[in-house]
C-alpha cells in the first residue's frame, strides 16, 4: 500500500511500486485531468506538482512519491493555479484542450521558481508540446497571470 | 468580373460527379426549412420545452442549442448556438450547447461540397448542379461529421432559420396575450417586447405556447447590418472544462466495471496473426485475458499500465505478407515511373501546354538547367520535381474507444469525427442493427482527420464481444497512434513551363502522382467500391491554380501501396500547394519578376484572391528591408471555400531553419466567430511549420520507422513564431477556416529561404544544404 497526498488530502494505492503515477492517478484514484500523451516523458501532457515542483508522471513510479505531496490540475485553493486558469480564460487559450493541463501545471510551477519570467524563460521552462498549436496563447496567458497580483475579473458565458 | 466555369475543363470528372451524385440521388439538395426538423428529435427534458429539431427553451429561459458535430478545439459549441441565438435574439447569456442525437437533419451536407473539382472563386450553372448534388449526397448518406472545413459552411442556413422561425412562434405567442399584431414587436436578449416598449415577456414565459404552433413556412433572416452575436467576440463554451480537468475526452471516460485492453499490433501493414501464447502474461497481476482481434492480439487487465508491461509476454507469430521488406524508395520508384510512363487523368485541359511546351522546347534556347535563366533568353522550358512524404497526424490524446456489447445491444463512448459512421460500422461488427447501437460522443482531444477513421470503433467491438459484456476500454500507446495511422499520402510532382519570346510564361503541365485518399478510405468502408476513380482531393491545390495562364494541363496519377491513407489537415492541398506554389515563385525568378508581382498580374478574374494577397503584402511589409540574414516567402491558396495568403519571415541559424513571422490574411467569407478564426490561424501556423521543419514517416521492412515524440518531434514554443492575423470583412458566405491556414505556410517558407539562400528546396521536410548561419543574398 502506497500513501501520499493528493490536492491536499490522504491517498491510498494498493498498486505495484513501479507503475508510474500517471496511472495510479487516472486509473486507480479517477483523477482523469492528468493526461496521458507519451508514456515516456516527451510531451508534458501528463504533468503535475510533486512538492510544489513540475514533474512528468507517466515517469515517475508511484514508490517516489510515497508520503509526498502531490498536486494536480483538480486541485482547489491554489492562488498561482487559479490565476493562470482565469488568465487560460481570459486569452481562449484551449484549442482540443487536451494538452492544457500538462501546460498549465507546468506553468504554475514556472511561476513559483519565477514570478515574473521573460519569453525566454517562458520559452526555456514550458516544454510540453500542443499540437493544437496553442503557444502564442499559452505565452500570453502567463505574461498576464504572472503581470496580475489577483485573479482578474473574467467574464464566462 | 466573376471567373466561370469553362466547358471544356474537368469534363471527365464532372461527368463522374452528375452520374454518381445527380442521376442516383436526384439534383435537389434539401433546403434549411427541410432541415428544420421536429421538435421529437430532441430528447425530453424536464422544464424545457423543443421549438424545432435545433433549440429547446426552458422555463427560466435557458436556451440549448443541439451541435450535431465533435468539439475538437475549433469551437462548434460555440459558433453553432450563436448563429441559432443572433436570429432568436436570444441573451448570450442563457444560451447553452449539447451534442445533437443522430437524425437526417444533422447530415453534414456541406462537407460533401470538398469533393467539387472547382476553385474558390469560380461560379456558373456547373458549380449549381455539382453543389446541389453534392448535398442532396451528404443528406442521403446522412454523414453526421465533423471535417473538411464545413461545420459552419454547413450549419449557417440551417441553423440561422432555426433561430428565426423560433423567435416567430414566440412573437405569435406574445402577441397573441397581448391582442397586437405580432409585426409591431421586437425581440431583444431573450424578450419579446411589447410596441408600446415597456411590457417585455422573457422566452422562457412563451415557449410552451409557441410549442403547440406550426411553424411558419418562410422566414426573413437579418440583414448583416443587424448581427449582434455574429462578428463579435464570445467566450467560447468548452474553455472553462478544459482549464480544471474536468472536460472528458474519450480517454478519461469511466464506465462502471471497465476493463482496459492494450493492443500488441501487426508492425508490418496487413499482417495477421498466426498464432499467440499468452499463458505467461496471464500470470501477472490484474491481467484478465489475452484475446485475439483481427490484425492485433489484445491484453486485458484491471489497469490499463498493468495490460500494456504484460504485453511483453505474450508470443505472437505473425502471417508473412507480400510487402514484408517494403520500403518509402519503393513507393519512391513506383512514383518516378509512373511520372515518365504512366497514364495521368486529365483535371485540367485548358490550351495546348504539351505542344507550347515542345514549341519551346525545339525553337528557344532549350531545356534550363536548375537555377533561375536570365530574363528574355528566349523561349524555354523549365521543369521540376517536388516531393512530400508521409505524415502522422499525431494527436496528443492517443487513439482510444470503449465498448460495451450486452444482449444484443452495443455501447460507445469515443472521441470520433463520424458519429454517424461509427454506429454504423459497430452494428456491422457486433452483427446487430445499427439502432441497438448508443453512441456517447466525447470531446476529442485532437482530430486532425485521424478520427474521419472508425478503426479504434471496430477494434473496441471486437475486444467488448470477447468481455462477457464488460465494458472495455481500449487504448493505444504512443508508438501505435504513430505507427497505425492512416497517413497523409506520399506525393511527387512534375512540372513543366513553357517561356515564349518575351520570357514570358505561356504553358504550365503539372503531373501529381500520390494515393487517392479519398479512395482509399472510401475502400476501407465499402470494399466493393473502386478505387480507381478520380479522386479529387489527391489532385485538389494543382487544378485549381488561380493564376491565368493561357495553356494549362493539370493531370492525375494514382499509386499503390500498402502504407494506409486518409485525411490529414487540408488533404491534398497540404502537398499540392507546397508544389504549385514553389513553382510558381520559380516561373516568377525565371522571368525575373517580384513573386508577388507575377501572382499580381495573373489574378485579373479573381478579385478575392488579389485582396488576399495585396492585404498579406501591405500588412507583411512586403518589399520593405530586413534585418540581415533574414528573408521573405510569400504563397496563396484558396482552400475549403476560403482563400487564404501567409508571408513567412525565415533565417538560418546555425543551419537550422527560423521562422520569425508569419503574417497571415484570410477570406473565409462572413466571419461568425472571429477569435476562433484567429486561433485556427495561429494553430494552423504551428501544425504546418512542425510538418515543414520536419514532418516525416518513412517505411522500412514494411512498417513505420518512427515511434514517438523524440524521433517524430512536434513543434516546441521556442519555435513558435510572432503570428499576425487579419480577416478580410466579406459579405460572402461562409467558407471554411479549420484547415485553409495549413497549405500556404510550406511553400511561403521554401520560398524564404530560396530568397534567403538561393537554393531551391523541392522536398519536404526542409532540409537547406547551407551549413551555419546565412547572409541574405539579395
Amino acid at each position: 500500500m502506497i500513501q501520499f497526498q493528493l490536492n491536499g488530502r490522504p491517498v491510498q494505492a494498493d498498486v505495484e511500486p513501479d507503475m508510474p503515477l500517471l496511472w495510479v492517478l487516472r486509473d486507480e484514484l479517477g483523477h482523469t485531468g492528468t493526461k496521458f500523451g507519451c508514456g515516456v516523458g516527451a510531451c508534458g501532457a501528463c504533468t503535475v506538482h510533486l512538492q510544489g515542483a513540475a514533474i512528468r508522471s507517466c515517469v515517475i513510479p508511484v514508490v517516489a512519491v510515497a508520503g509526498q505531496s502531490v498536486q494536480t490540475i483538480e486541485a482547489e485553493g491554489d492562488a498561482v493555479l487559479e490565476r493562470l486558469q482565469a488568465a487560460w480564460v481570459q486569452h481562449q487559450v484551449p484549442q482540443c484542450g487536451y494538452c492544457q493541463s500538462g501546460m498549465l501545471m507546468a506553468a504554475a510551477s514556472l511561476l513559483r521558481q519565477n514570478p515574473h519570467p521573460s519569453d525566454v524563460d517562458i520559452d526555456a521552462a514550458m516544454t510540453n508540446l500542443c499540437r493544437c498549436g496553442t503557444y502564442v496563447r499559452v505565452r500570453a496567458a502567463i505574461h498576464t497571470a504572472a503581470e496580475t497580483p489577483a485573479p482578474p475579473k473574467t467574464e464566462i458565458a | 468580373m466573376k471567373p466561370r466555369v469553362d466547358a471544356s475543363r474537368r469534363r471527365f470528372l464532372l461527368a463522374g460527379a452528375a452520374l454518381g451524385g445527380g442521376l442516383l440521388v436526384g439534383c435537389s439538395a434539401p433546403t434549411p426549412e427541410d432541415r428544420l426538423g421536429s421538435p421529437d428529435v430532441l430528447p425530453v427534458r424536464e422544464g424545457h420545452v423543443a421549438l424545432n429539431g435545433w433549440v429547446r427553451i426552458a422555463t427560466d429561459g435557458t436556451v440549448t442549442v443541439a451541435v450535431p458535430r465533435a468539439e475538437m478545439g475549433q469551437g462548434v459549441f460555440t459558433a453553432l448556438p450563436l448563429l441559432l441565438a443572433e436570429e432568436l435574439d436570444a441573451d448570450w447569456d442563457d444560451v447553452r450547447s449539447e451534442p445533437a442525437p443522430v437524425d437526417r437533419i444533422y447530415a453534414n451536407q456541406a462537407m460533401m461540397l470538398n469533393a467539387l473539382p472547382f476553385g474558390v472563386e469560380e461560379e456558373g450553372w456547373m458549380v449549381r448542379a455539382g453543389s446541389a448534388a453534392l448535398e442532396r449526397l451528404g443528406s442521403v448518406l446522412s454523414l453526421q461529421a465533423t471535417g473538411g472545413s464545413s461545420s459552419i459552411r454547413d450549419a449557417w442556413g440551417p441553423l440561422r432559420v432555426a433561430g428565426a422561425t423560433a423567435r416567430a412562434m414566440l412573437v405569435q405567442v406574445a402577441a397573441k396575450r397581448w391582442q397586437v399584431d405580432a409585426s409591431t414587436c421586437r425581440t431583444e436578449a431573450g424578450r419579446v417586447i411589447h410596441p408600446d416598449g415597456q411590457r417585455k415577456l422573457g422566452y422562457g414565459e412563451l415557449a410552451a405556447d409557441a410549442a403547440v404552433l406550426a411553424p411558419p413556412e418562410r422566414v426573413r433572416l437579418k440583414d448583416p447590418k443587424q448581427f449582434r452575436l455574429i462578428g463579435r467576440a464570445a467566450p467560447r463554451q468548452d474553455i472553462p472544462a478544459k482549464v480544471n480537468g474536468s472536460a472528458v475526452f474519450g480517454v478519461d471516460v469511466r464506465v462502471p466495471g471497465m476493463v482496459y485492453a492494450a493492443l500488441i499490433q501487426a508492425p508490418v501493414f496487413g499482417a495477421d496473426v498466426v498464432s499467440f501464447d499468452g499463458s505467461e502474461a496471464l500470470k501477472q497481476r490484474g491481467i484478465l485475458q489475452v484475446v485475439r482481434i483481427p490484425h492485433a492480439v489484445a491484453v486485458i487487465a484491471d489497469n490499463w499500465w498493468r495490460a500494456k508491461q504484460a504485453r511483453e509476454r505474450v508470443k505472437v507469430q505473425w502471417t508473412a505478407t507480400p510487402h514484408d521488406a517494403y520500403t518509402s524508395q519503393d513507393l519512391a520508384r513506383a512514383a518516378d515511373e509512373a511520372l515518365r510512363d504512366g497514364f495521368g487523368m486529365p483535371y485540367v485541359m485548358r490550351g495546348d501546354a504539351e505542344g507550347r511546351i515542345e514549341q519551346a522546347r525545339h525553337s528557344g534556347a532549350g531545356r534550363a538547367q536548375d537555377g533561375t535563366p536570365a530574363k528574355g533568353a528566349g523561349p524555354r522550358v523549365l521543369e521540376a520535381r517536388y516531393h512530400a512524404p508521409h505524415l502522422a497526424h499525431a494527436a496528443l490524446e492517443p487513439i482510444n474507444c470503449t465498448a460495451r456489447v450486452h444482449e444484443g445491444r452495443v455501447e460507445l463512448w469515443v472521441s470520433t469525427q463520424v458519429a454517424s459512421l461509427a454506429r454504423w460500422r459497430a452494428a456491422q461488427v457486433a452483427g446487430v442493427d445499427t439502432e441497438q447501437v448508443t453512441l456517447h460522443l466525447a470531446l476529442v482531444g485532437g482530430g486532425f482527420g485521424r478520427r474521419l477513421e472508425v478503426d479504434m470503433v471496430e477494434q473496441a467491438v471486437q475486444l467488448a464481444m470477447q468481455t462477457q459484456g464488460k465494458p472495455v476500454k481500449m487504448v493505444w500507446t504512443r508508438e501505435e497512434d504513430t505507427q497505425h495511422d492512416f497517413y497523409r499520402p506520399a506525393a511527387w510532382a512534375d512540372f513543366r513551363a513553357a517561356l515564349d519570346e518575351q520570357g514570358r510564361v505561356i504553358a504550365w503541365h503539372n503531373r501529381v502522382a500520390a494515393q487517392p485518399p479519398t479512395n482509399m478510405a472510401t475502400v476501407r468502408l465499402l470494399p466493393w467500391a473502386s478505387s480507381k476513380l478520380p479522386d479529387k482531393s489527391q489532385i485538389e491545390g494543382a487544378f485549381d491554380v488561380p493564376y491565368a495562364i493561357e495553356h494549362m494541363k493539370v493531370q492525375q496519377l494514382q499509386l499503390e501501396s500498402p502504407v494506409p491513407v486518409g485525411f490529414w489537415r487540408s488533404v491534398g492541398h497540404s502537398y499540392n500547394a507546397f508544389f504549385t506554389e514553389c513553382f510558381a515563385d520559380e516561373l516568377a525568378h525565371a522571368e525575373g519578376a517580384d513573386p508577388l508581382a507575377w501572382r499580381r498580374a495573373r489574378l485579373g478574374s479573381q478579385p478575392r484572391h488579389r485582396a488576399v494577397l495585396d492585404e498579406v503584402a501591405r500588412r507583411s511589409g512586403w518589399g520593405t528591408p530586413l534585418p540581415a540574414g533574414r528573408a521573405r516567402g510569400i504563397a496563396l491558396q484558396g482552400s475549403f471555400g476560403s482563400i487564404c495568403a501567409q508571408v513567412v519571415e525565415a533565417s538560418l541559424e546555425g543551419g537550422e531553419v527560423r521562422v520569425h513571422r508569419v503574417t497571415c490574411v484570410i477570406d473565409c467569407g462572413v466571419v461568425v466567430h472571429p477569435d476562433t478564426v484567429v486561433a485556427q490561424m495561429q494553430g494552423s501556423v504551428a501544425f504546418a511549420l512542425t510538418a515543414a521543419s520536419h514532418g516525416e514517416i518513412t517505411v522500412a521492412q514494411g512498417r513505420v520507422q518512427q515511434s514517438s515524440f523524440p524521433d517524430q518531434p512536434l513543434l516546441p514554443m521556442a519555435r513558435m513564431p510572432r503570428v499576425d492575423v487579419h480577416l478580410m470583412p466579406s459579405a460572402h458566405p461562409p467558407g471554411g477556416v479549420g484547415e485553409p491556414g495549413v497549405p500556404p505556410l510550406a511553400p511561403a517558407l521554401a520560398n524564404a529561404l530560396f530568397a534567403l539562400t538561393g537554393e531551391r528546396l523541392r522536398s519536404l521536410p526542409l532540409r537547406p544544404q547551407a551549413r551555419g548561419d546565412v547572409t541574405a543574398v539579395s
